[in-house]
């Protein structure tokens, strides 16, 4: 059948293995700091510049504690490690990844993966990508799709054109931050026309305690072009907090479209703080489908911005919130064209003392005609202590547009599980079965093969929650 | 032995007693009838058999083929054989009837095996066809937006697939139309054979017509106060219940 289960081992992503890093910035983030990283990069100086601008944002701009969690003061700057590598270049082979690394992605699945379903794959170990490679089909069709740094050093009459200007630095803390200490991450390039079939895929890993990942990535579709990217990223459960903060971009060039597909499995001692947004000109489609299910506070919050007339922007989006969690996730939706629409759909489970937060933002400014909105947000919650809140945002002025907005908060009964239970389902397997029930019509927008390896985890934490 | 059996069972919800001392024993392969006037405990009998958290028993025993199911879990009696078709069978939003029943069956496979598809779907387009359900239901999620019938019939479905050993029918009558108490009776009676006891409980006489019973209790003020044959139900839907109360000592009356 069709239908699927969401499901994530979440224990999949929990070893790792020892440090010899040959490169490492040392604690802590100074100007010296930025200037190790783009030096042994062998960075072009006007981003050396952009790196050292952003890092004095950074330090000027506020934590957003004014609306956002206080769990943030937590995180201690002065104690990461913001970059750590084996080297700076990816290779096109896996028997060229060193082989522990190389033994970590094989335990993920990678391999695997890339050799069943995916066009390209890039795989990321803390702060470089070990691993880089695209099928020569798509090559040969004109397809990008290397690291940021081999992106911004060889193809910069694309990259510069772009870089930053999606999300500019100042555009929070985060991404200031991240546009000071980038490494890793994607820039792909589709050419006009070129509808690359499967999926790429990027997975992030972190292996080292006290470690700040801050990948980059940058998507071009160009007229007409089609392209699917999806991330996963894993990290071993450490007492000490990590930070995961990237900084993606999109760009959807006229009739193109792009779908990006995200599995957040972090442990749960990472900070998940991600700005990602998009641009999409006349008739283009940008969806985003972002699965929230591990770190300790994800704040992520993906955006459209709807430049041309017909564009179209997607937010769907599932958040899974266990004890210890705090899943602050929403939309961003800017009209800035006639006819353009947008389309939210948050799905949210908290468990446990687990919370999900959704954060919408609606945007349809008075001058404009033909704009829709439609925005749903439904929360299930499954302890007495489980908790959600939904601040949706939306102005729509003028008189030619439409918007919908609905949110849900619900319960599964007590009636309901005991109905499953005299089929013969335990507890857990009952709860299980509801949860998937509650997301299902989401799941199913995933791609297969990613919704199959999302195998397992809402079954896990289920069982756990109950009695 | 062989049957479901109820001995001198007190069932409270909260500090109020239900069931005060209720005999019952429905051998397999036998079909059993409850009749008893609104608030006589009926629907408590059902889900205390079934072991409904809010349901305490405080006395008594309630046997599966000689063994005890008190104490264990909803899950555990259901998989030990023991089937309740819902008065008011529960929405499970997005799970759909197929993966449902699927799960089901699967939760009484051994360890380790898994259910063959093929099969399962064979068998279940068979029960179906029985009940005359269309294709289509089968990716429908579990009673939701179904009409009163379409939920008794899917009860009558998960039995069919689910096979128990004993099932209690909860008002398996109530808010169905001739035609659809026609095709649930007509199932329930394809089902009925020497590998199950049915326990039905109703108000009406009604479905004693199409589903008829080897035995009829009548049941007041949380017991059994009289059994007897078919003819006990017409003499019921003639008289009244009344007539039984009436012949009651005043302890035994309802509550």
């Amino acid at each position: 059948m069709s239908e699927t289960t969401i499901d994530i081992d979440r224990s999949v992503g929990d070893f790792s293995y020892p440090e010899q890093h040959q490169f490492d910035a040392g604690y802590g983030l100074t100007r010296r700091t930025v200037e190790y990283i783009s030096g042994v990069k062998g960075e072009p100086e006007w981003i050396r510049d952009f790196r050292l601008r952003a890092l004095d944002v950074f330090e000027k701009k506020p934590m957003p504690t004014s609306w956002a969690s206080h769990d943030l003061d937590a995180i201690q700057f002065e104690k990461i490690r913001y970059y750590l590598a084996h080297g700076q270049k990816a290779t096109r082979s896996w028997e060229e990844v060193p082989e522990d690394v190389k033994r970590t992605f094989e335990r993920l699945g990678i391999p695997e993966q890339e050799r069943k379903f995916l066009a390209g794959v890039e795989a990321q170990f803390d702060s470089e990508a070990v691993y880089s490679n695209i099928k020569k089909a798509v090559g040969d069709q004109g397809v990008i799709f290397v690291g940021s740094t081999e992106g911004l050093i060889k193809h910069p009459e694309i990259f510069k054109k772009w870089f930053g200007k999606v999300i500019p630095t100042g555009d929070n803390k985060f991404s200031a931050l991240n546009s000071a200490v980038f490494s890793g991450g994607s820039f792909i390039y589709v050419p006009p026309g070129v509808k690359v079939k499967h999926p790429l895929q990027a997975y992030f890993r972190i292996n080292a305690e006290n470690f700040g990942q801050f990948e980059r990535t940058l998507i071009i579709a160009d007229e007409g072009s089609e392209v699917m990217y999806m991330e996963g990223c894993t990290a071993p459960k450490f007492e000490t907090a990590t930070l995961h903060s990237a900084v993606v971009e999109l760009v959807a060039m006229k009739g193109a479209k792009i779908q990006y597909v995200t599995v957040q499995n972090w442990s749960a001692n990472v900070f998940n703080l991600v700005t990602k947004r998009a641009i999409a000109h006349e008739e283009a489609e940008v969806k985003w489908i972002d699965c929230n299910i591990g770190s300790r506070l994800t704040m992520k919050y993906p955006g459209v911005v709807l430049k041309g007339r017909k564009a179209r922007g997607e937010v769907i989006s599932i958040a899974l919130a266990g004890d210890g969690q705090h899943q602050d996730t929403g939309a961003k939706m800017i009209h800035a064209a006639d006819e353009t629409t947008s389309n939210i759909v948050s799905k949210s489970i908290s468990l446990g003392k687990g919370r999900s937060t959704y954060r919408g933002l609606v945007h349809v400014p008075k001058h404009l005609k033909g704009c829709k909105n439609n925005t749903e947000c439904d929360a299930l919650l499954i302890n007495p202590t489980s908790r959600t809140d939904t601040y949706p945002a939306i102005s729509v002025r003028g008189s030619g547009n439409a918007v919908q907005h609905e949110a849900s908060v619900s319960q599964i009964s007590a009636e309901q599980i005991f109905y499953m239970q005299q089929r013969g389902l335990t507890e857990g397997q009952a709860m299980s079965l509801s949860v998937n029930g509650f997301v299902n019509d989401l799941v199913r927008q995933f791609p297969m093969e990613y919704s199959v390896e999302l195998k397992r985890l809402i079954d896990m934490e289920m069982e756990g929650s109950v009695g | 032995m062989s049957s479901l059996s109820i001995r001198n069972l007190h069932v409270r919800i909260g500090e109020k007693e239900i069931l005060r001392g209720l005999n019952l024993e429905v051998p397999k392969g036998e079909v059993h009838a409850i009749m008893g006037p609104n608030g006589s405990g009926k629907s408590t009998l059902s889900k205390a058999i079934a072991g409904h958290p809010d349901y305490t028993m405080t006395c008594g025993e309630v046997l599966l083929d000689g063994e005890s199911v008190l104490g264990l879990d909803p899950d555990v009696r259901a998989r030990k054989g023991l089937f309740l078709a819902f008065q008011y069978p529960m929405e499970i939003p997005g799970v759909s009837n197929a993966n449902f029943l699927r799960a089901a069956v699967q939760a009484r496979l051994p360890e380790g095996e898994e259910l063959e598809a093929t099969e399962f779907y064979a068998r279940m387009y068979e029960k179906m066809d029985l009940l005359e359900m269309p294709r289509a239901f089968t990716a429908r999620s579990v009673n939701e937006g179904f009409s009163g019938g379409e939920k008794k019939r899917n009860e009558i479905l998960q039995m069919a697939m689910l096979e128990p050993r004993y099932a209690v029918l909860d008002e398996t009558d109530s808010g169905l139309d001739i035609d659809a108490l026609k095709v649930v009776s007509n199932g329930v009676n394809t089902l009925r054979g020497p590998g199950m006891g049915i326990l039905l409980i109703t108000h009406y006489q009604r479905l004693l017509d199409y589903i008829v019973p080897d035995y009829v209790h009548v049941m007041v003020g949380g017991r059994i106060v009289q059994s007897g044959g078919k003819g006990l139900a017409l003499e019921l839907e003639e008289k009244g219940y009344d007539f039984i109360k009436e012949g009651l000592p005043e302890e035994q009356s309802v509550a």
